[in-house]
């Protein structure tokens, strides 16, 4: 019986409930607000939309895997988030043929070619957002007006973000409940504070990343747009920010380790955001904002390196 | 002076025998003692087969300055010297004693005569007596500072963070008027004016009883420290109750401050009044596949199994069988370890908890950077060890490391950091080595 001990190295107690798998589903438990919010804003293609492109991106990586004959790792679920966060990214009337060839580009050429989850340069998810607003872009600026039309202007009218004006608490209740149109996960900022909360209270992210991009963005924009207060505020609820910052901007992998880097990450996003917004053509600035800070993340980590404690500088 | 507590982690305490006086188990069949159960050299056994010993009769010679005595823990006949394969992978020579049954006391065991300064540390190294929270650092090298006005402060670690373990908290309990007598010999021959006694505050009952004993002696403070894991760890000990940071490659006593376990200050004082060395030792028994947890005080060089026996046995058969903490604690590969000075432990677990989880790839959230008391990065450490990149450790500071385990215990990939760090500190020394032996070149 002695030869059935099982001899590892310490420690022999490991944190219950700390698997990638179960913050994966926390965060697309988190995501399940702004789903329903989505069916009830854009009606039930949001669903069917949401859960085709996650079980593809799932069924992608299962066939990666198997084809390169490596390690089955679909059970960690990351897949299901980065097919989500995608669907969530494209209008209600997306063909699903266009989104398959988004799924690819996220989990195929962005995570498993660079080699699997941990390895991805920028967020998969905002990488085929990005491709297919490029490639078709038609059908991911069909902003249609969804089922739930109850008589409101803004519902039928271009997205916010283009006609930004003055604003009364009526339409600043619609822009913050999304009742316009958008893409499917983007529009119900309520939705995405509620995920957004639920992912603070579990500790899958820390407030920070959010907290500084939203705020950054509402100064830049402050700043920029000729000192208009309520522009700015309007800025914070319009486009895809609370989506960005909440779900996109806070993926471990893409943004930095230590409270100091995520700082200077968060307001490198919102400084970006907010320039594309005012200065460029597209009227969204917050994927190429994000995407743009992924890319210089492994600077930012070696740039801000805990000190610890009691080290003597060589 | 504010001060910032260090990162740690909250660990399940399951202190289940903290209410349990510890049982004496009665004096087992053979006991096998190692000459090495400190760090520091072994002991020199000078005791051959075919001799008789005593309880307390010296069995080991200090094999040099940082090393300790070794005794003998029941009386019988010697049956053989030989060598042990020891946890760590280093093998040491042992001694098989069959006991008589008789636990006789050696004639050796009297009180021993301390006047000054010098006769106190040689007490202090007679008595055996090591860093008993599981470090077995000889105390008497610790103590040992020569001028005595550099110690500012003294803490006993009664923390006792682990999981499990209740060895320390039943020796607060049970062994108070020894802890406040070990207190008064060190104001006494080292001139310590501040005894700092650091207990967590998830032990009221610890913390009441060393206020009770220690009323009366005004250099001795009870301080309670918030419950977080690794609280006990030294240089975490002496941040929190001093605010002093311990610079790298330095020892406590460099920044003034020495930290004393509280059964090793019991031990000591034990010796002082009666000369009986450090030879049996307050064991907790626990985990998952014990059937009755229980704090054991077993003589030194029992087999584990006894040990376990005595307090009830197994429930189920035991997977792994962990000498010390949860955290910290080192899987054995026999039920027949013997228990050593070190030893405040012995932890069997069922099939469920004994096998780590599968580790996948690293998610970079960084939960291993927020929650090391030490500020060190184990992830990026993970990746300069896989590229061998000594430079990077270097930066790194893998030197830090106290290898406290909290990293891992976080980490939702179950990503190896301790075993990790381990080996990249031996990386970091081979590669610092190479560069010495670059310039001695040039």
């Amino acid at each position: 019986m002695n030869n059935d001990l099982i001899v590892s190295v310490s420690p022999h107690y490991h944190k219950q409930g700390s698997t990638t798998q179960r913050i994966m589903l926390d965060v697309l438990i988190a995501l399940c607000p702004a789903l329903v919010a989505s069916c009830l804003i854009f009606g039930w293609r949001s669903l069917l939309l949401t859960v085709f492109s996650g079980a593809n991106c799932l069924f992608l990586e299962w066939c990666w895997n198997k084809l390169m004959k490596k390690p089955q790792t679909i059970a960690d679920l990351s897949a299901v988030v980065t097919g989500v966060l995608l669907a969530f990214n494209v209008p209600a009337s997306m063909p699903l043929w266009q989104l398959m060839v988004g799924d690819f580009i996220a989990v195929i050429i962005v995570k498993m070619l660079f080699g699997g989850i941990g390895c991805n340069f920028v967020n998969p998810a905002l990488a085929g957002r990005v491709t297919m607003m490029l490639s078709f872009t038609g059908s991911m600026t069909a902003y249609n007006p969804g089922v739930y039309a109850g008589g409101v202007d803004a519902l039928s009218s271009a997205t916010p973000l283009a006609v930004i004006n003055e604003l009364d608490f009526g339409s600043f209740m619609t822009l913050f409940l999304g009742r316009h149109g958008g893409v499917l996960g983007e529009t119900c900022a309520l939705a995405l504070i509620i995920g957004g909360v639920y992912l603070v209270i579990r500790e899958v992210i820390k407030p920070t990343i959010p907290v500084c991009f939203a705020c950054s963005v509402l100064v830049f924009t402050f700043l920029f747009n000729g000192f208009h207060f309520t522009q700015a505020v309007l800025s914070l609820f319009s486009g895809g920010l609370m989506l960005g910052a909440i779900f996109m901007a806070t993926d471990y992998v893409t943004s930095p380790m230590t409270r100091k880097g995520q700082i200077i990450f968060a307001v490198g996003c919102g400084f970006l955001t907010t320039a594309i917004r005012i200065f460029a053509n597209y009227p969204e600035g917050v994927s190429f904002a994000i995407l743009l800070m992924n890319l210089v993340v492994p600077y930012i980590n070696d740039g801000t390196r805990t000190k610890p404690l009691g080290g003597v500088n060589a | 002076m504010s001060l910032k507590n260090l990162h740690g982690v909250h660990i399940p305490h399951r202190k289940n025998t903290a209410g349990m006086e510890a049982l004496r188990m009665p004096p087992p069949a053979v006991v096998t003692i190692p000459m090495s159960m400190h760090i520091g050299k072994p002991a020199n056994c000078i005791v051959k087969a075919g001799d008789h010993v005593d309880v307390g009769q010296k069995i080991g010679e200090p094999g040099g300055f940082v090393s300790s005595p070794v005794y003998a823990s029941v009386s019988g006949t010697v049956k053989k010297v030989e060598p042990l394969l020891m946890f760590m992978g280093a093998s040491c020579q042992a001694v098989v004693i069959e006991s008589d049954g008789a636990m006789t006391v050696s004639p050796e065991v009297k009180p021993p005569e301390i006047t000054d300064y010098q006769s106190f540390i040689n007490a202090v190294r007679d008595s055996g007596v090591v860093g008993l929270g599981g470090a077995t650092f000889p105390t008497a090298v610790k103590l040992d500072v020569k001028d005595t006005s550099r110690i500012q402060e003294i803490i006993f670690n009664g923390a006792e963070c682990e999981g499990y373990i209740t060895s320390d908290h039943r020796t607060m309990l049970d062994r108070a008027e020894e802890i406040a007598a070990g207190a008064r010999l060190l104001e006494k021959w080292l001139d310590v004016k501040k005894i700092i006694i650091a207990i967590e505050d998830n032990k009221p009952d610890c913390i009441a009883k060393m206020k009770e004993v220690t009323a009366s002696d005004e250099h001795v403070e009870v301080r309670a420290l918030p419950a977080m894991y690794p609280q006990g760890g030294e240089k975490v000990l002496i941040y929190h109750v001093t605010g002093k940071v311990m610079p790298e490659g330095k020892l406590p006593i460099d920044v003034g401050s020495i930290v004393m376990n509280v059964t090793s200050v019991a031990a000591l004082a034990h010796y002082c009044a009666t000369g009986m060395p450090l030879v049996e030792k307050c064991i907790t028994v626990d985990g998952s596949a014990i059937k009755e947890p229980k704090n054991v005080i077993a003589p030194i060089g029992t087999a584990s199994l006894e040990v376990i026996e005595f307090a009830g046995g197994f429930k189920c058969e035991p997977k792994k069988l962990v000498m010390g903490g949860p955290m910290m604690g080192v899987a054995q590969y026999d039920l027949n370890s013997p228990v050593t000075k070190g030893t405040s432990a012995l932890l069997a677990f069922d099939e469920k908890e004994a096998r780590p989880a599968e580790p996948s790839a690293c998610i970079r959230c960084g939960g291993c950077v927020d929650h090391c008391p030490m500020n060190l990065m184990p992830c990026e450490i993970e990746r300069a060890y896989e590229k061998k990149d000594g430079a990077a450790l270097k930066a790194l500071k893998v030197g830090l490391c106290i290898e406290c385990g909290s990293c891992a215990f976080q980490c939702p990939a179950n990503r190896p950091l301790v075993q990790v760090n381990k080996l990249s500190k031996t990386m970091l020394r081979d590669y610092e080595n190479a560069l010495k032996e670059k310039e001695a070149k040039k």
